[in-house]
Parts: structure tokens; sequence; C-alpha cells
């Protein structure tokens, strides 16, 4: 079959409903774009173990503790999951660690930002985690197999993730009036970040009709963020907190609120490094990868040994 | 001292070792040496900290003055605590906080063993379910014995070494005291001699399979029992119950 009837046929797949898998043909455009996002994806799940690994041995009681642990698990194990899903198209781990290290790969900008207070644990499991589901819930209905399949497991860790973030935030917001306020210091740093982690507005992200039609892209970046919004100022407002953001309204027509102006500067400067911890993070993962490199040759060296031994046996 | 007394010194000596190896453990989370050992080493503190969870919460009842496992955790200080020193030693690299991990875990799988037969309810239930997990835990840490030992070069030295370092911290592990000897006349905990006995076996062939030495020391640390820490110690507490303490009576 030539290119033009392959492309007709992968098309004509995916208009059905059906799901593209590995070994079926697909346009290398297609193939590109998926190691890029699924790349980013799991990149953003790893880097993100720093921030909230940062108040693992911190945590306020043991019930909380244990609960970061596990959130923190499940974060990695994404990782994982996803890398081996980037590993179907035909890139390697190694592959994909090393564009992270040296900076050619992105991971979310939201990462870059520092944990400064146990709040900052809550924040980020009720908005960061909230943001995340939000566009992870359309992406799993997405062409690619092994990612849609992906997107399904992990959103629904991602709802526990996110009531638990929710719920620290409740507690602190009905405790202590230092409680309360390092609760509200949470939101106001971490809303806007928040809200920029879904991208680009549609004006400046034009969305690729081709990559909607190969529902690679789900939906454009402002219909996500309006769906998050929506969900997120309420819960807020019952729980005595205020999203920093003096501009919103909220319109009785359409149902929906409207928010005041993105500072897209601050974003296009965290994506290209300038955010307080992108050389911090960067520089983590990078000594991680360096440190354990003797172990990786320990494991591999000790692998080799036990295959010659068993085939002399 | 009373069976309870002792009972109450005893449940913070398992619960205080087993939140403080968690603890080291999860300073790994983010900088392991590759992804699947971060999701080993996060489960694996898991484990540790809810077993001295169910642990604390029990002592606290134990000792009926309504303090519960956070108030135990949080707000003892360091010479109230019963760790055993080889469990505060600092992660060094990742063949150190393997020999740390092997020798401990060894000693738990066999202490937990015996204490499943505990004729104290708590601590048997306790110790099956925990006994469940730690089988595991030696498992993984094993296997990197051997990875390790019979690997390359480096990895073998790096291992001996972490061996080397911890040794003189193993033999406090089977010291028995006052509290041992009232609760072993319980029924409720085994005599460590027994724990010692298998434990020594285990190590010694492990330790030869994997191309090691047993180290060689002289002199033996002790003093975990009395509280009596290495300087280590004070640095972990501060960091795990500063939140805490800084907002006395609070909800979290």
């Amino acid at each position: 079959m030539d290119d033009a009837k392959q492309l007709e046929a992968f098309e004509a797949k995916i208009a059905s409903g059906a799901k593209i898998e590995p070994k079926d043909w697909m346009p290398e455009a297609y193939r590109k774009q998926l190691i890029r996002m699924m790349s980013q994806h799991a990149h953003s799940e790893i880097v993100g173990m720093l921030p909230e690994g940062n108040w693992i041995t911190r945590a306020p009681n043991l019930r909380r503790k244990a609960i970061l642990l596990a959130k923190v698990q499940d974060e990695a194990g994404h990782g994982l999951y996803l890398y081996s899903a980037v590993e179907t198209l035909g890139v390697d781990r190694t592959e994909l660690l090393y564009q992270l290290h040296t900076g050619k790969a992105k991971y979310s900008s939201i990462f870059n930002y520092p944990t400064l207070t146990w709040a900052d644990i809550g924040a980020i499991g009720w908005l960061v985690d909230g943001a995340a589901i939000m566009n992870q819930t359309a992406l799993a209905r997405g062409s690619y197999g092994p990612y849609s399949r992906a997107m399904v497991r992990i959103c629904k860790e991602e709802s526990f993730h996110n009531r638990q973030g929710y719920e620290i935030m409740m507690s602190l917001a009905q405790g202590t009036p230092e409680q309360k306020a390092m609760a509200q210091d949470a939101l106001d740093r971490w809303w806007w970040p928040a809200v920029m982690m879904l991208g680009p507005s549609d004006d400046k992200s034009p969305n690729s009709d081709q990559l909607m039609k190969w529902k690679v892209k789900m939906e454009s970046n402002d219909a996500i963020r309006e769906r998050f919004i929506d969900r997120t100022v309420p819960q807020a407002e019952f729980i005595g907190l205020k999203v920093p953001d003096a501009d919103m309204t909220f319109d009785e027509k359409t149902g929906h609120y409207t928010h005041g102006e993105i500072n897209w500067d601050e974003f296009f400067e965290v994506i290209k490094g300038n955010g307080p911890c992108n050389a911090k993070r960067l520089k983590d993962r990078s000594e991680a990868d360096k440190k354990g490199a003797w172990v990786r040759e320990a494991a591999t060296a000790y692998a080799a040994k036990q295959i010659k031994e068993r085939a002399i046996a | 001292m009373t069976v309870q007394e002792a009972k109450f010194e005893y449940l913070l000596r398992l619960g205080d070792s087993s939140l403080i190896i968690g603890h080291r453990l999860s300073e790994w989370c983010g900088h392991g040496p590759i992804l699947e050992e971060d999701i080993a080493l996060i489960n694996i503190a898991l484990d540790f900290v809810g077993n001295a969870t169910s642990l604390l919460a029990y002592a606290g009842q134990v000792e009926g003055k309504g303090r519960d496992e956070d108030a135990l955790a949080y707000l003892r200080d360091e010479r109230e605590y019963r760790n055993l020193l080889i469990t505060e030693q600092p992660n060094g690299d990742f063949a150190n906080t393997i020999a740390r991990q092997f020798l401990f875990d060894t000693y738990m799988y066999f202490l937990y063993e015996e204490l499943k037969s505990s004729k104290d309810e708590t601590i048997s239930a306790i110790a099956v379910k925990s006994h469940k997990e730690i089988t595991y835990h030696l498992r993984h840490t094993t296997e990197w014995m051997y990875r390790f030992g019979d690997g390359t070069v480096e990895s073998h030295e790096r291992l001996q070494n972490g061996l080397n370092d911890l040794w003189m911290y193993t033999s406090e592990m089977f010291d028995m005291d006052e509290v041992d000897a009232i609760l072993i006349k319980e029924g409720i905990v085994p005599d460590l001699n027994k724990v010692k006995v298998s434990w020594e076996k285990r190590v010694h062939e492990v330790i030869a399979e994997a191309t090691l030495q047993i180290p060689v020391t002289v002199f033996k640390q002790k003093g975990s029992k009395e509280g009596k820490h290495s300087e280590h110690l004070g640095f972990l507490l501060a960091e795990m119950q500063y939140v805490h303490r800084a907002h006395p009576g609070a909800k979290w």
C-alpha cells in the first residue's frame, strides 16, 4: 500500500473510534508528536516527585506522611508506565532521560515553582493534579492505544490525589488562624501557575486541525482551562479561601467564570528555564542519574554473569 | 518495672526503629539510582511508617496517659527515642543504604517471625501483617547484596565499605535488659539470642554468596535502649518534628 492509501486507512480507523496500536502504520508526524507529548508527561511525573518529596520528611503527622508517600509513589509509577508507553513508539528510556537532563525535552512548568510550606502539598494535589485531570480525562479518549489506556489508569489515581489535596486545604482552612493563612498563601502562589499549566491561550497556540483530527489533542487549552476554573472556584469558596484574581467574574448567562488577564510573560520565562527552580530540578535529576550509573552498571554486569552461568550449567 | 511499663518500652523500641529507618528511606525520594528503585524505596518507607504507626498507637494505649501515635512520634526528644542506632545512620551511597537495610531487614524478619506467636494479641496481629511486608523488603535488599557483591569491582568495594562501616551497630540489636526479661517470661517477646542465631546464619550465608567478607569490628556501639544515640538523630528529629511542634495542638 502506498503512503496516501495508508494515511487514508489510518484516518478512517481513528474516525471510527478504534485505537492505533504500536505495530500499526502511522504517519511520522503522529509518532513524533506523541513521543513529544508522552515523554513530557512522563518527565513531569518524575520531576514532580521533587517538590512533593520535599515535604515527606516534614509531614505534620503520621497519617499525612503515609498518604504523601503513597501519592509520590503513584507519581513515580505513572512515570514508569508512561516511559514504557513511549518505548512502544521506538525510543528507549535512556534516550528520553538524556533529552530531559540536557534540557532538550520539557516537563510541566509548574514543577519549577518551590514548595515553601506544608500547605503547598495541599495546593499541588488540589490545583495541579486538578488541572492535570482536566487535560488527562480528555486525553484518555485519544487515538493512541497505549497512551489512552495509561490515561484511564492514571486519572483514577489522580482523582484520589486531587481529593487528598483538597482535604489538606480544607483541614488547614478550618484550623488555626496560622493554618488558614498558610492555606490562603499557598492558593495565592499556586493559582496562576495552575491556570497557566494548561498551556497558552488558543490565540497564542493555534490548534493544529491535524492533531485534533488524529485525536492526539482532544480539546483546546482554553476549553480545558475553563472547566478547571469552573470547578475549582466554588471549591475555594466552600472552604473560605479566595482565588487571587480580582477581575474574575461569573457570567450568569453562560454559567462560566471569566478570569482576569494571565501573565503569559511569566509562563514563557519559566518554560525558557528562568523559573525559580528550573536549575535545581534539572540538577537534582541529573545528579541522581549520574550517581546511579555505577548501580546500573553493577546490575547489568551481575545479570550478564547469571545468564552465562545458566548457559554453562 | 511492671509488665505494662516493659511493654510500653518495648513497643517504642520496635516502633521507633521502623519510623526512623522509614524516614531515612524516604530521603531517597526523587534521587534514586533508577526509577524502579525510587518506587521500591518509597513503597518500603511507606510500609515502615505504617508499621510504626500501628506500634506507636498501641504503645500509647498501653501507656494509658492519653498520648497517641503522633504525640509519641512528634513530641519526644532524642533521649526519649528508642530506635536502634543502625536505623538512624545516614543513607550514604546506594550500597551503604543497601547494607544498612540488609542488616536491619534480616533482623526484623527473624524478630517478627517470633513476634507472630506473641501472647499479646495486638503485637501478634501487627507482626503477622508486618512479616509479610518484611519478607518482600528482605528479598529486595538481598538481591541487591548479590548484584553489588558479585557485580563490578566498584559495586563490590562500595558494598564492602558499607558493611564495614555499619557492622559496629549490629550487636546492640541482640542486647537484652530487664524489659526483655519481663516480657520473655510472659511469652510476649522472644529471647533475642534465638533471633541472633538465625540472623548470623542468614547474614553469613548471603555475604559469602555475594563474595563479600564478614567485617571485623573490635568495638561495638550501643546505647539506643537508654536513648543514647549518634549525633545524626537530633537533626533527623528536628526536620521530622518541626511543623508539628511549630503549631501546638493544631489538627492537620
